[in-house]
Parts: C-alpha cells; structure tokens; sequence
C-alpha cells in the first residue's frame, strides 16, 4: 500500500480545558475524496486547521506524504504548502487585491513570476472555474458569493496540488449555485488527480463528491466508510445525521 | 458566615485578583515582546515585499500629511502665545522664536506626530487586520506560503519608521511656521528678526533628537496595530476593541517612550 497523502495519527486538540479533538485517527490515499461529516462544534474545523498547519496538535502526529506536519518549519513548510490547496469556507479572498491578483497571489509574491504571465496563467485558471475575463479586474466586494468561491477554488488549484482542502465549500450558496461548485470541485480535482478532503454538512453535496466519508463527534471519528454505503452504515448517530433527524442519540446545537 | 456566603456568591478576594492582573500584566508584554521581535526580525531578513512597504508608506505618510500639518501649525501658534504670555511677565518676549523653535523640534513636533498617527494610523492598522483575521485571510496567506509576519507586519513597522521622521519634518517645519504665524501678525514680532533668530537657535542635534524620537514612535504604532489585530476576536465588537485598544495602546507607549528618550538624552547631553 502507498504512503497516504494525509494521515492523522490519534490527533488531540484542546483550547484551555476544553478537549475538541479527542484522539482522530485518519488516513486519505492519493486521488481520494474524503468528505468529513459533523455538526456545529464537532471540531471540523479545528481538525482541518490542525492538518494544513495553521493549528499545533497538543498531542499526536499528521503526516502529509510522509512528512510529519507538526515538525515542518521554513522552506519545508512552505513546499509542503505549495503542494495544498484551500478553498475557505468564507472564501478568504484578500480584499485589496483584484480577482486575477488573488487567484495569481501565489505566484506573483511566493514565486515572484512577472505580472503578465501570472495574469495569464489566473485567467486560464479562472476559465477552468467558468469565471472569464470581465471579472479579472475586479474586487471581491463587487462579485457575488457563488462568484467568490469560484475565485476561491481558482486560487486553490492554480499551483496544481496534491491535496485540497474544501471547508464547507456550498455553504451559503442556493441549490443551484452550490450544485454548480460541486460540479467544479469534483472536475477540477478529478483533472489535477488529486486527493480532496472536504468538511461539510450538506448531505447533498457529501454524497456528490466524495468516494468515502467519516463522520466526526465529539472530537472523535465515529464512523469511516465508502459513500455509497452512508445510508446503510448500521451507526444511529450516523443515520440521524444523515437524515437530518431532531430525535436521536446527537443533540441538536441548541 | 458571612464570609462563607460572600465565597459563595463568587465575590473576588482582592489579592487573587490583584495577582491575576499582575501575571495577566507580565504575559501580556511577553506576547507583545515575542511578536514585535518576530516582526523585527522579518523586517530586517529577506524576503521583503517592497510594492507592500511602497503602499504602506503612502498610507502612512502621504495620507497623514494634513492631520499632522494641521495639527502642527495649531501646536505652534498656541506654543509662541503661551511662551509671549509667560515671557512677557519676566520682560523675557525676544525668548518666543527660540522657545517655539527647541520645542517644536525637540518635543512637540515628534509627540504630536506620534498621538495622531496613534489615532489614525494605528487604529486603521487594527481595524484591518482584524478584519483579515476574523475572515481568514490571514490564514489564507499561511496556506499560500506568505508569511504574515513577512507581508503584513514587516512591511507596515518598515513603512512606519521611514514615514514617521519624514513627518516629523515637515510638522517641525508647519510647527515653526505656525508660531512664526502668531508671532508676526498677532504678536508684532518682526518677520525677519523671527525668522532669524529660530536659524541662529536650533542646532541638528534638536533636529536629530526629534527624528530619533519619530523613528521609535513609528515603531510603536506599527507594532501596536499589527499586534492587536493579529490577536481580534471574531466579529464587529472584537476588531473595534482591537483598534481601540491599539489606539490607546500606542498612545500611552508613545508618550512613555518619549519621556524615557527624553531623559536618556538629557543625560547624555543630546
């Protein structure tokens, strides 16, 4: 067997006394889509800020292509990072930056590439999210939210990465719009040949991209298995989830 | 009893709260401490965003110019009508070029510049960051593999201490000319006796010390801006603490820093 891109090894997290990872055992193989599910404070998005590195684990070890995360520093961190794409959850576009600007951010300040080909090799990119040229020059304050996580998923897959990483990526968007940006999610990591592991809770967009799902409780992985299996995954606390069910063994976030 | 009762109300007993203030104190200048070397040691090693210093600089200096003209020309002319009122007491009037002159280089033309770029600069600083930090820019630019340290605060502390003696001078300048102002048409000085007798009194080490002072300011508020928005909270109230917290921050700092420096240079005979 390879070495996984991404292996969490009994990962633990505490903010003060307040334990949010309890111990997150995972692995993600190259090429693989891995969707995390969870509700609110299940710890999603501490997990994943603790895989890209942006988090220090109080205990355990994540590797990224065999290489421990926790212990990269300088040149090493920043190769790891040019091999891992973010899509935010918020889309994280830098405000003071034009569309193209933030799509070409890396290579235009990391790789310093000169301004007319880091703007050619954006709006390639940006035609790949189905954004054209019209938007290039524009600031994110002036597209709209759907427009926003193209540019976003844009900025994520201009370097070619191995690993990307999709925080809530429908989240906020209408049926349609977040229908259309699993559509880009699943061509575009399926073109790069890259391993995608996206946090969410829309059932529908899970049950779209990914090819195996985890589900997160309580700091803990409860339940990992192949997607087209999550209605048949013999866990309550997975089925109540998975059908969106008040009564059950997880207690609404209310 | 009562003293149970109290206990269980969760009344604070004094001394534990006078010692967590004093370890909150110590740890709060241990982050700041650690964080403004962090942002110096980025500022001096490659690699160096130049296009963010340039824009920085603009921001900083260029767009500071009329709070700080304006405020100067008001300090000055206020300064001369102070120093003609007490000097004329002691037949001592002549003295008003001279004073206006050591005051505005050596402590007002630095101080001035320092409380309101505290305010406008400092502040703005905060507020931005803040905004980048509770919509996860900041991380973003991690993932992207720019440092923070390196696009973000570098670049502004760097702005900042060249920007602020530039400033400085030219409030030193519209400080002087402000009193000059007063003096002239308010006060019936002669325009050239004035004029002549502020060149003949300030030396370049009044000039330097003013300029020493603005650089350490520059410093201040930079720092301030950047640390305390690196650490808002999420939402609006978080980022506006932030920058209140900066603004004052900065302030206080500045001033402080300009009574040590003044000291130190009293005593080395600067």
């Amino acid at each position: 067997m390879s070495t996984p891109i991404l292996k969490l090894d009994n990962v633990k997290k505490s903010f003060g006394s307040k334990d949010v990872l309890k111990g997150v055992d995972l692995e993600v193989q190259k090429g693989e889509s891995l969707v995390i599910l969870g509700g609110s404070g299940s710890g999603k998005s501490v997990m994943l800020k603790n895989a890209l590195g942006l988090m220090t684990p109080t205990a355990g070890t994540i590797w990224f292509d065999g290489q421990d995360v926790t212990k990269a520093t300088g040149r090493t961190r920043e190769k790891m990072r040019a091999r891992i794409g973010m899509l935010f959850q918020s889309g994280a576009l830098f405000d003071s930056l034009t569309v193209w600007e933030n799509v070409g951010f890396r290579l235009l300040q990391v790789d310093k590439m000169r301004r007319k080909d880091a703007k050619e090799q954006a709006l390639e990119t940006l035609k790949k999210v189905r954004l054209g040229p019209d938007v290039a020059d524009l600031y994110p304050a002036e597209i709209s939210g759907g427009m926003q996580k193209r540019v976003s998923l844009a900025r994520s897959i201009i370097s070619k990465p191995d690993l990307i990483f999709f925080d809530e990526p429908t989240t906020g968007l209408d049926p349609i719009t977040a229908d259309a940006i699993n559509d880009l999610i699943l061509e575009q990591v399926h073109n790069l040949g890259a391993a995608a592991v996206s946090i969410t809770h829309d059932m529908a967009s899970a049950r779209k991209i990914a090819d195996n799902i985890a589900m997160l409780y309580e700091g803990k992985i409860i339940w990992h298995g192949p997607a087209d299996i999550i209605d048949n995954s013999g866990n309550e606390y997975v089925d109540q989830f998975v059908h969106g069910r008040a009564e059950g063994p997880i207690q609404p976030a209310i | 009893m009562s003293n149970v009762s109290t206990r269980k109300r969760g009344l604070p007993n004094p001394l534990q709260w006078i010692g967590a203030a004093v370890i909150g104190l110590f740890a709060e200048i241990g982050r700041l401490s650690v964080f403004a070397a962090k942002v110096k040691f980025a500022a001096v090693t490659p690699r160096w965003y130049l296009g963010q210093v340039w824009r920085q600089m603009v921001n900083i200096g260029f767009y500071s110019l009329p709070v700080v003209g304006m405020s100067a020309v008001f300090i000055g002319a206020a300064l001369a009508l102070n120093i003609y009122e007490g000097g004329s007491r002691y037949g001592a009037e002549q003295f008003v070029p001279s004073i206006v002159v050591l005051g505005i280089t050596r402590e007002l033309g630095a101080t001035i510049t320092g409380l309101m770029l505290a305010g406008r600069v400092s502040a703005g600083i905060s507020a931005e960051i803040g905004a980048m930090r509770v919509t996860e820019q900041i991380d973003a630019l991690e993932t992207l593999s720019a440092s923070p340290y390196r696009y973000l605060y570098a670049p502004r502390f760097l702005a900042a201490i060249i920007a602020l003696p530039l400033l400085v001078l030219v409030a030193d300048v519209i400080g002087i000319m402000g009193g000059w102002l007063v003096s002239v048409y308010a006060l019936d000085f002669d325009s050239t006796t004035y004029l002549r007798n502020t060149i003949d009194f300030v030396t370049n080490e009044d000039i330097i010390v003013g300029l020493i002072k603005a650089v350490v300011f520059g410093a201040v508020i930079a720092i301030m801006g950047c640390y305390q928005g690196d650490r808002s909270e999420a939402g609006a109230t978080g980022v506006g603490r932030a920058a209140t917290l900066s603004m004052v921050g900065a302030a206080v700092l500045v001033l402080a820093a300009n009574y040590l420096m003044s000291t130190l240079f009293v005593e080395i005979g600067l």
